[in-house]
């Protein structure tokens, strides 16, 4: 395995039947994804983040920029380096298994001939995705939708290769088995030691399997850094709200690190640099507080555990997140406070 | 590309000839009485045989899909039946046993009873894939059975029943054995008649120019209905069945009528195959031209069926992987010469090949091409649903497990559409077989095809020896039939 780095990495689509005009799916994207870590890519669909993984995987060449595998430049430094060259492996969004072929012929596919007959590497990599050893003549349709993501991985990681690449693996999955799939397939990566690069839209899957999180957003990268950083030092509101589903509230700074809004007073991570501000508030921030400002329940979702609460302050739209047994009804008159630094931003210019 | 130019030979010849002829000599060949009668023949044949089948295969389908009618998995393969009966095989079965079967009436008749499972299977295939809830929620809001079946039923099954039509308006405009076994004269059998007896090319290519605007007129019909087509069952999971609607009264009636149908369109080509089989045997049953013309259709067939299948899949290729303008009009003008009769596309290359080259005149490779030009769609359409069972995405897995793209293609891709594309040649090979018209116009002097022995000893009025060859013929076309029927099975 190795180290991989994009550097200055852009990509443009020309104008085709529908789109007018050209399309910058990945604009000037630089990262770093250390070895043996997992790297996810978090964004809206459309934002370019499976070009970016199709680049890597060689599929795509960049219009500008490199990419390289440790030392070795695979692309932008002359000819690029065609896919089967690369030693990249790749899951895609639904799997892919090779239908003609059970789950040995799928893991064997890329594993010189010798090796695929002898059988012991399929073994080998039936464990690591914690599958039974007799699924080894499985056909593909015979398998969950689940199993069928960890025999793509197993695939994919059956030859080695320098990165592993997944792109959207557990979108096509049920909500129940989303979650326990992709901790069995962090746990394969980091068994095998694999430096991998997940591709994703669901920021809960980003923050709880990776190292490290790299935001994009319109073919830009916004942020990059441990899964904490970018949920707890978001870049901008529009990443706080995306990450972390923060409400932006207009604020105006006070002296050091303290600023006002519709919330009363609040303490600053750092200290204001404009006098306007756009302050953002997680749900987890909100308390129900008897010393706090008055609040209008709008809308109550119960999850049993917890509920979301929608709340309406002084023309302030809110959202909280309390203790399922104690929330309030909608229509209930309740007081609120803020728990914690606060993260504040210039508010943007109005002409 | 190189593909597409040759489907499209026939059309250009027709376009280039009519634009060499001239607007005023092609005005005195169209117009006159003869044409107009002719023309008048097709159209009202075409029209009136649509809506017979189109009534036919509608009603038959409801019977066998939707009512508790006896037996009806027995009567959905006997509905099926005639299309394994080539409908020059039944205009004989017909003349043969009664003299008086002719003209209008017992044209209308005999491809009627060919063609109708052309609007039954798609139409099948549609109640079956319809999902039942459609049904129940407008009997919930108040409709009876029949109100549900005008108001909700037959509006699913419009593209099916006007898909069907169309191809049965397709295959009349082509078909040219029956109609002239019956004697009744339209533009294919007029078209044959003046190639052989006058060789007089312009009268006949003006002719096929107008039968050409009739083809090309059904076949932008059916385009755009294509286009339209929509999917009946919008969730996810297998259809309820329905139940049942109870005929009552109806039932041994309706039973009664079925059973005359069957006998009409299956019974009596099977009764006259038998009973001049006896007669045959009895005179004369020459196993020896049998095996030869058995052994030039094979070998004619297998040849035709592997150059189809090897031009069909560069066309699939193209239209499934880069989809866009030209690679749909690569794909879409293979299926224009689909539309074109093999009359047209017979004489056609019989023009061109003199014109341009003589040395392959008279040859198999020309017969070879005629089929790959008439048959190209169908094997187009079976490739094409295998390589859509292939997406790219596999490729893409294959190349970053280290398998170049020569690899992928013979560890991946092949595999997979191997299966389609042995049932698209299988296709192909056997419309070959029962092909009438091409071969008859193309062959080389001397080989002699299943088909072409039938139609020698038939429109000779040697019944008796048409016969072993017309059963052979029946027997070749059954796997196609059961090929056809499972790809309706597959694709509603």
């Amino acid at each position: 395995m190795s180290a991989l780095t994009v550097t200055g990495v852009s990509k443009v689509f020309p104008p085709t039947g529908s789109e007018q005009t050209e399309t910058r799916a990945v604009d000037d994207v630089s990262l770093h994804v250390p070895h043996g870590s997992l790297t996810a890519v978090l964004g809206p669909s459309g934002c370019g983040k499976t070009t970016l993984l199709r680049l890597i995987a060689g599929f795509l060449a960049p219009d500008s920029g490199t990419i390289a595998f440790d030392d070795r430049v695979v692309a932008g430094d002359g000819r690029p380096v065609p896919p089967q060259d690369r030693r990249v492996g790749y899951v895609p969004q639904e799997g892919a298994l090779f239908p003609h072929l059970d789950v040995a012929g799928n893991i064997g596919f890329g594993l010189p001939r010798g090796q695929r007959d002898s059988g012991s590497r399929i073994d080998e990599m039936l464990d690591l995705v914690e599958l039974p050893r007799a699924f080894r003549s499985r056909a593909p349709h015979e398998l969950s939708g689940g199993q069928q993501q960890r025999v793509a991985l197993a695939r994919a990681l059956a030859p080695r290769p320098t990165v592993v690449l997944l792109d959207e693996p557990f979108s096509s999955l049920d909500a129940s088995l989303r979650e326990s799939t992709g901790r069995a397939v962090a746990r394969a990566l980091r068994a095998a030691h694999a430096t991998g690069l997940l591709v994703t839209h669901d920021q809960s899957e980003a923050l709880s399997l990776s190292d490290q999180v790299a935001v994009l957003r319109e073919g830009r990268l916004i942020q990059a850094g441990s899964p904490a950083d970018v949920y707890l030092a978001p870049h901008d509101p529009e990443l706080a709200r995306f990450v972390g589903g923060a409400t932006p509230l207009p604020g105006r700074a006070g002296q050091g690190v303290s600023a006002t809004c519709a919330l009363g007073a609040v303490t600053l991570a750092h200290p204001a640099s404009a006098d306007d501000l756009v302050l953002v508030i997680r749900p987890d921030q909100v308390v129900l507080d008897p010393a706090g400002v008055e609040a209008l329940v709008d809308e109550v979702s119960f999850y049993g555990h917890d509920a979301a609460i929608r709340l309406s302050v002084g023309g302030a739209a809110l959202v909280a997140r309390v203790s399922g047994p104690s929330a309030p009804r909608a229509g209930d008159r309740v007081r609120i406070g803020v728990r914690g630094t606060v993260h504040a931003y210039p508010a943007p210019v109005r002409d | 590309m190189a593909v597409a130019l040759l489907a499209l030979i026939p059309l250009v010849y027709v376009a280039t000839y009519i634009v060499i002829i001239g607007p005023r000599e092609i005005w005195e060949l169209v117009f006159r009485p003869r044409v107009l009668d002719l023309l008048r023949n097709t159209v009202t044949l075409a029209a009136a045989t649509m809506a017979a089948t189109a009534a036919l295969g509608i009603a038959l389908a409801f019977l066998v899909e939707r009512t508790d009618l006896p037996a009806r998995r027995l009567w959905h393969g006997l509905l099926v039946a005639p299309l394994a009966v080539p409908a020059f095989v039944n205009g004989y079965a017909w003349v043969s046993l009664d003299r008086s079967i002719n003209g209008f009436g017992g044209a209308w008749l005999v491809v009627t009873l060919s063609y109708y499972p052309l609007v039954y299977l798609p139409a099948v295939a549609a109640l079956r894939g319809l999902d039942p809830a459609l049904e129940e929620a407008s009997w919930s809001l108040g409709h009876t059975r029949w109100q549900t079946f005008a108001r909700v039923v037959l509006p699913q099954l419009r593209p099916a029943l006007l898909g069907g039509a169309l191809l049965v308006g397709l295959h009349l405009l082509a078909e040219f054995g029956a109609l002239a076994l019956l004697r009744f004269p339209t533009f294919t059998t007029a078209i044959y008649d003046q190639y052989g007896s006058t060789f007089n090319g312009s009268a006949a290519t003006a002719m096929a120019g107008v039968l050409v605007l009739l083809c090309l007129f059904l076949l932008l019909a059916e385009l755009r209905l294509r286009g339209t087509r929509h999917y009946s069952r919008v969730g996810q999971g297998a259809a309820r069945l329905s139940e049942p609607v109870a005929l009552r009264g109806l039932r041994w009636p309706l039973l009664l009528l079925v059973t005359g149908l069957v006998v009409l369109a299956v019974g009596v080509p099977t009764y006259a195959l038998l009973h001049w089989l006896a007669v045959g045997t009895s005179t004369e049953f020459p196993v020896d031209d049998l095996l030869s013309a058995t052994g030039s259709t094979v070998v004619l067939a297998a040849l035709g069926a592997l150059a189809t299948t090897v031009a069909a899949v560069p066309v699939a290729w193209l239209a499934v992987r880069y989809r866009g303008r030209l690679t749909t009009l690569v794909e879409r003008s293979t299926y224009v010469a689909n539309a074109l009769p093999g009359i047209v596309v017979g004489l056609a290359l019989v023009v061109a090949s003199l014109r341009l080259v003589p040395l392959v005149y008279q040859t198999a490779l020309l017969l070879v091409v005629a089929y790959a030009i008439l048959f190209l769609p169908r094997a187009v359409v079976s490739v094409r649903s295998g390589l859509e069972q292939a997406p790219v995405v596999l490729d893409h897995v294959a190349q970053s497990l280290g398998t170049g793209p020569i690899a992928t293609a013979r560890r991946v891709t092949l595999p997979l559409i191997a299966p389609s594309l042995g049932a698209g040649a299988a296709l192909v090979f056997l419309a070959i077989s029962t092909e009438l018209t091409a071969t008859l116009m193309l062959s080389p002097i001397g080989t002699r095809t299943l088909a072409t022995e039938f139609w020698s000893a038939s429109s000779e009025l040697r019944y008796g020896a048409a016969a072993p060859y017309a059963l052979l013929l029946v027997l070749i076309s059954v796997p196609a039939t059961v090929l056809l029927m499972r790809q309706e099975r597959l694709h509603p």
